[in-house]
């Protein structure tokens, strides 16, 4: 009998340890299975392949993928092609951090708790916020994640939603909040933005209310009104964040949000099809014992020499189990090293510049783009146009000239079927936004 | 060495005003000014650090944590098995990593066959027809069974259904999903021989019952020989049966959760089916369900018209969406590769596994105490009581003499029902000379126990920290570094 | 330094590993040696608000180690009327004297006839014996 797949004994080896457990057969380990639930036949599955031509076939599925690097794309709505630095490859790739598992055992892992402190303070100094932890799913979980703390905290049950927050992000909501014994309300845009005394009224006797800065339009909400007039309500406030923002936009624990969260992606991850990325959630202290997931404290060992442990792990499923503040075991690590070390190659004036020119170019687009804005508001780094023509007809056009033009709004949101959501990373050019301006004009001419 | 000289600094203490790594292209644009009222006032005090700074720093961080490529990491429950490199490789083929997820079916149908093939592999091995690749790790698969069953009984007008049953084994995941999915918790007791008290069972089923969330092989490692029992007992009373797929490593091609009875399965994808662990995720925690369940999974759902595949969003009766866009897609690429570098050998895989498990029991259970005195499935627990109350050792006292030995040590404390509980899981990669040095390493700190049990009480000796102080990190937590003047300790609510 | 394992005679014990010490018509209340040896050093004593209703043989405050939390159940009904502070701040107290400073709460007793059906200190430890 050959050795399969990634399997090491040999026909010696097996026959010596079937004997030292005092069995004649591998069958016989299977006894246990009661006959009536043994499969008894071999596994209906495709036929094994060498490494070769495992290759070749995952290239040839890849080759059927039109991706960032061949088709010129401005698709964003939450997931964004910006740069990930060389150095994020080279250590997501060492096998100490790709292949160990949670930290459980401090001693042996002393270099992913540290990266995960360290991790934890940018996004602290980022949001400006007090705790952050180690990562949650991705940037919607983190939502139901932190209207679950709401709920404790308040003893509220009601959840108040941005029209602005992205669609994603609500709908993730909507699918725990029963669970949660929470209902939802949700507070319409008024011209691309979300109006503080709509936010204020639907905020009393709330739990949480959560919008997005910038929008899910890509145009920036009044972030500190609309936390006051959560507040005033009674809701926590909470901002959805982009982390490629805060170099430039305010952080939420500054204008008074009692959390922040959002999808790290942006951050250090590659746009792989939607994941797996992070989700971060970050709050302030009062929020520590109530916090989802993992969170990395400092200390000392015996000999007084500084070391990092899990810690409040009394707040987790393994120990408080059905009075845990989340049921959250693996979360997303590897995805925030790769934030984490993206933001120490930026350093603060490289986050900066990195808005700056995220915003440069999506007001070079404004002008370069002869289409009508279809809000009249600043923005980050996405612009939505009006369309003379269904915006799904222009993506289905532009494509095949070879370009991606961006989201058409109205997948999400009736009644804006000819608006094109179009994101600028620092990626994109301006000739290639020259390049999206002529293929625009021809398509919706 | 000692003391601080072994310290790692934080990489915020190389921070030095001025320096960098990265740049950002400009294009000479000029730069709108945003209004003042959302512009950040104080920039963020990220370090600020030269790139071969950056190298170094992360390069000692790696050398002071222990990977499964750093050495053998027999940590039960968790499937620490081999994580092939050709799966690295193709995960970053430029048509997965750099597609973006909101990209039309049309410009997309290579992840979409991708994960269709994979969608197929796993229903094979379930023995479930329908499965949804949405949820982000087992936790969430669960969460979503969960959701599932209420839905269930929901179109059904069975809303009195309400409580669900977990074994007194189970992962601390179960009885959590459980709370979050808005269920009340029901716990069945475990026989002498590792298996669902049937008894029990009987009494405790009734029309308020919604379901068993079960892990089989269990957290005990042995296999419930009266699965088919239990499965009519909840069957019989209008109930549903949830798979924990952590423990699936044991039964590929041999048993499959479908056949035993079960309604809803997990998987673990970062468990049986290799995506690495990355220090804590991510993960990939698939659903599979019986036909008469597809109508609920989560939106979107894959379908394939002809040889064109498409999502498909409009789904009236679905739970909703658990997470963003379909999936962890990355951990798809990882996992289909692994599954198609075996073929129908995955079988091979779960009996090496098994094979492997009951090889260290059988050396290892005359200087241990072994609980349950069966052959196992992927993994066992053994128990250091009698170190402990003979010799005052415990089994985290084993654990940290482990590491002495370049060992990462087995799960400890778990599961509840066994006192000083050592779960040991090798998985099928290992080869027989890692094991025998496992079992060399063991013997001889049970032998260490009874001669000189201080040294294991000061265990590790030879890692980069000592014993850590995790009373102090958890009464006074400094979750984040205090940039000079601040204190960064958290202040507690305590009311 | 924990001290050394005993049960005071003149407590009355909860089968849950609390204690009660009754004073007239007022009680103090505090786990066992047995529990605070269980749990390990307490990071945590999340108490009572002055003022809550305890209802026997129902969980009424957490006691948390690093690695352990414990409901900390009410061996009478009755009234909080007095928290100690030194177990909020220090909790590590309760492990170092468990029938002294380390008590948790003071209550106003609901039903005198209760404490009838909790053990003597040689009951409980007859009940400890058996686990």
């Amino acid at each position: 009998m050959s050795i399969a797949g990634y399997l090491s004994l040999t026909d010696a080896d097996r026959t010596a340890m079937l004997q030292a457990i005092g069995v004649s057969s591998i069958d016989d380990l299977f006894e246990q299975i009661p006959e009536g639930v043994r499969l008894g036949r071999p596994l209906g599955v495709p036929e094994a392949l060498p490494e070769a031509a495992l290759v070749r076939h995952l290239e040839g599925l890849a080759a059927r993928n039109a991706d960032t690097s061949r088709e010129l794309s401005f698709l964003g709505m939450g997931i964004y092609d910006h740069y990930v630095p060389s150095i994020v490859d080279t250590f997501l790739s060492r096998g100490e951090f790709l292949t160990a598992y949670t930290p459980y055992q401090p001693e042996m892992s002393q270099g992913v708790l540290q990266a995960i402190f360290e991790y934890q303070t940018a996004i602290c100094e980022l949001t400006g916020m007090d705790v952050s932890n180690a990562s949650g799913y991705d940037g919607t979980t983190v939502a139901a994640d932190a209207c679950f703390i709401a709920r404790h905290h308040t003893g509220r049950s009601k959840v108040v939603l941005a029209e602005t927050l992205n669609p994603m992000v609500r709908q993730v909501v909507k699918t725990y909040a029963p669970g949660f014994g929470m209902e939802i309300v949700e507070v319409p845009h008024t011209g691309g933005t979300t109006d503080p005394a709509a936010l204020a009224a639907a905020s009393e006797d709330a739990a949480i209310a959560i919008f997005q800065q910038p929008n899910a339009f890509g145009c920036l909400e009044p972030a500190p009104e609309l936390a006051a007039a959560a507040s005033d309500g009674g809701a926590l406030p909470v901002a959805h964040v982009d982390l490629a923002s805060l170099g430039l936009l305010e952080a939420p624990g500054v204008y008074g949000c009692a959390m922040a969260i959002g999808e790290g992606q942006s951050i250090g991850n590659y746009q792989s099809y939607g994941g797996p990325h992070y989700g971060f959630l970050a709050a302030g202290n009062e929020f520590i014992r109530r916090m989802p997931g993992r969170i990395v404290g400092e200390t000392t060992d015996l000999e007084g020499r500084r070391g990092f442990v899990l810690t409040l792990q009394t707040r987790e499923q393994h120990i408080r189990r059905e009075k845990a503040t989340s049921n959250m075991t693996t979360n997303q690590t590897l995805l925030a090293l790769a934030g984490l070390i993206t933001l120490c190659w930026l350093g603060p004036e490289g986050l900066r510049e990195l808005g700056e020119t995220c915003t440069a170019l999506a007001a070079y687009a404004t002008e370069r783009v002869g289409l009508p804005l279809a809000f009249e508001r600043p923005t980050f780094k996405e612009v939505a146009f009006r369309t003379p023509i269904p915006a799904r007809d222009v993506v289905a056009r532009a494509r095949e000239h070879g370009v991606h033009p961006g989201y058409p709004l109205g997948r999400d949101y009736p009644g804006l079927d000819d608006v094109l959501l179009v994101a600028l990373t620092e990626k994109r050019t301006p000739a290639d936004v020259d390049r999206l301006a002529d293929v625009l004009r021809e398509v919706c001419s | 060495m000692s003391g601080r000289e072994r310290e790692a600094q934080l990489i915020y203490e190389k921070s030095k005003p001025g320096r960098r790594a990265g740049r950002v292209p400009s294009y000479g644009l000029p730069v709108p000014e945003l209004p003042s009222e959302v512009r950040r006032q104080t920039p963020p005090r990220l370090p600020e650090v030269p790139e071969n700074e950056i190298v170094r720093h992360f390069t000692e961080l790696a050398d002071r944590n222990f990977g499964i490529d750093t050495g053998f990491y027999p940590l039960g429950s968790c499937t620490m098995k081999h994580n092939p490199r050709v799966n690295e490789r193709v995960v970053g083929l430029p048509g997965f990593r750099d597609l973006h997820p909101l990209q039309e079916d049309e410009g997309a149908q290579g992840a979409l066959a991708l994960m269709w093939e994979l969608e197929r592999m796993l229903a094979e091995i379930a023995g479930l027809p329908a499965v949804t690749l949405q949820p982000a790790a087992g936790s969430q698969g669960e969460l979503t069974g969960l959701m599932l069953m209420r839905a269930v009984f929901a179109d059904r007008g069975e809303t009195g259904r309400n409580v669900i049953i977990t074994a007194d084994t189970a992962h601390g995941t179960n009885p959590a999903s459980v709370t979050m999915a808005g269920f009340e918790l029901a716990k069945v007791a475990t026989t002498d021989r590792g298996n669902l008290d049937l008894e029990d069972l009987h009494a405790k089923v009734d029309d308020r019952t919604a379901g068993l969330m079960l892990t089989n092989p269990s957290t005990l490692g042995l296999f419930d020989e009266g699965i088919e029992d239990v499965a009519e007992i909840f069957h019989s009373r209008g109930a549903l049966l949830y798979y924990d797929g952590a423990n699936l490593n044991a039964v590929v091609g041999r048993s499959r959760p479908g056949d035993m009875g079960f309604d809803i399965v997990h998987y673990n994808l970062h468990k049986t089916f290799s995506q690495p662990h990355g220090g804590g995720g991510p993960g990939g925690g698939p659903v599979a369900v019986r036909a008469e369940i597809e109508p609920f999974l989560p939106a979107p759902t894959l379908v394939r018209d002809g040889d064109v595949f498409r999502l498909d969003h409009d789904r009236p009766k679905s739970i909703g969406r658990v997470r963003g866009f379909a999936g962890p897609f990355g951990v798809f690429v990882r996992s289909y590769a692994f599954m198609r570098a075996y073929g129908p050998a995955l079988t091979d895989m779960s009996e090496a596994a098994v094979l492997n498990a009951n090889y260290l029991l059988a050396r290892l259970r005359d200087v241990y105490d072994l609980p349950y005195d069966r052959l196992c499935m992927h993994e066992f627990v053994l128990s250091a009581r009698a170190l402990k109350r003979e010799h005052g050792v415990t089994a985290l006292d084993v654990a940290k003499r482990l590491m002495d030995h370049g060992i990462h040590p087995p799960t400890v404390y778990f599961p509840l029902v066994v006192a000083e509980a050592l779960m040991i899981e090798p998985t099928e990669t290992e080869t027989r000379e890692r094991l025998d040095e496992f079992v060399d390493a063991m013997r001889s700190i049970a032998d260490e126990a009874t001669r000189d049990p201080e040294i294991l009480k000061s265990a590790p000796l030879t890692r980069p920290v000592r014993r850590l102080d995790e009373v102090k990190a958890a009464k006074h937590p400094v979750v984040r570094h205090a940039f000079e003047p601040e204190v960064a300790e958290a202040r507690i609510e305590t009311g | 330094m924990p001290p050394n394992e005993s049960y005071p005679e003149d407590l009355r014990y909860h089968r849950e590993h609390d204690w009660a010490r009754i004073e007239g018509d007022e009680a103090v209340l505090g786990i066992t040696w047995y529990a605070q040896d269980s749990l390990g050093e307490l990071v945590l004593f999340d108490a009572p608000e002055v003022g809550a209703t305890l209802r026997k043989d129902e969980p009424y405050a957490e006691v948390e180690s690093v690695k352990a939390v414990s409901d900390v159940v009410a061996p009478l009904s009755g009234e909080v009327i007095a928290v100690n502070q030194k177990a909020v701040d220090e909790p590590e107290t309760v492990n170092e004297a468990p029938y002294g400073e380390g008590w948790l709460v003071r209550i106003r007793v609901a039903d005198a006839a209760e404490s009838d059906a909790l053990l003597d200190a040689a009951a409980y430890r007859a009940h400890l014996a058996e686990l």
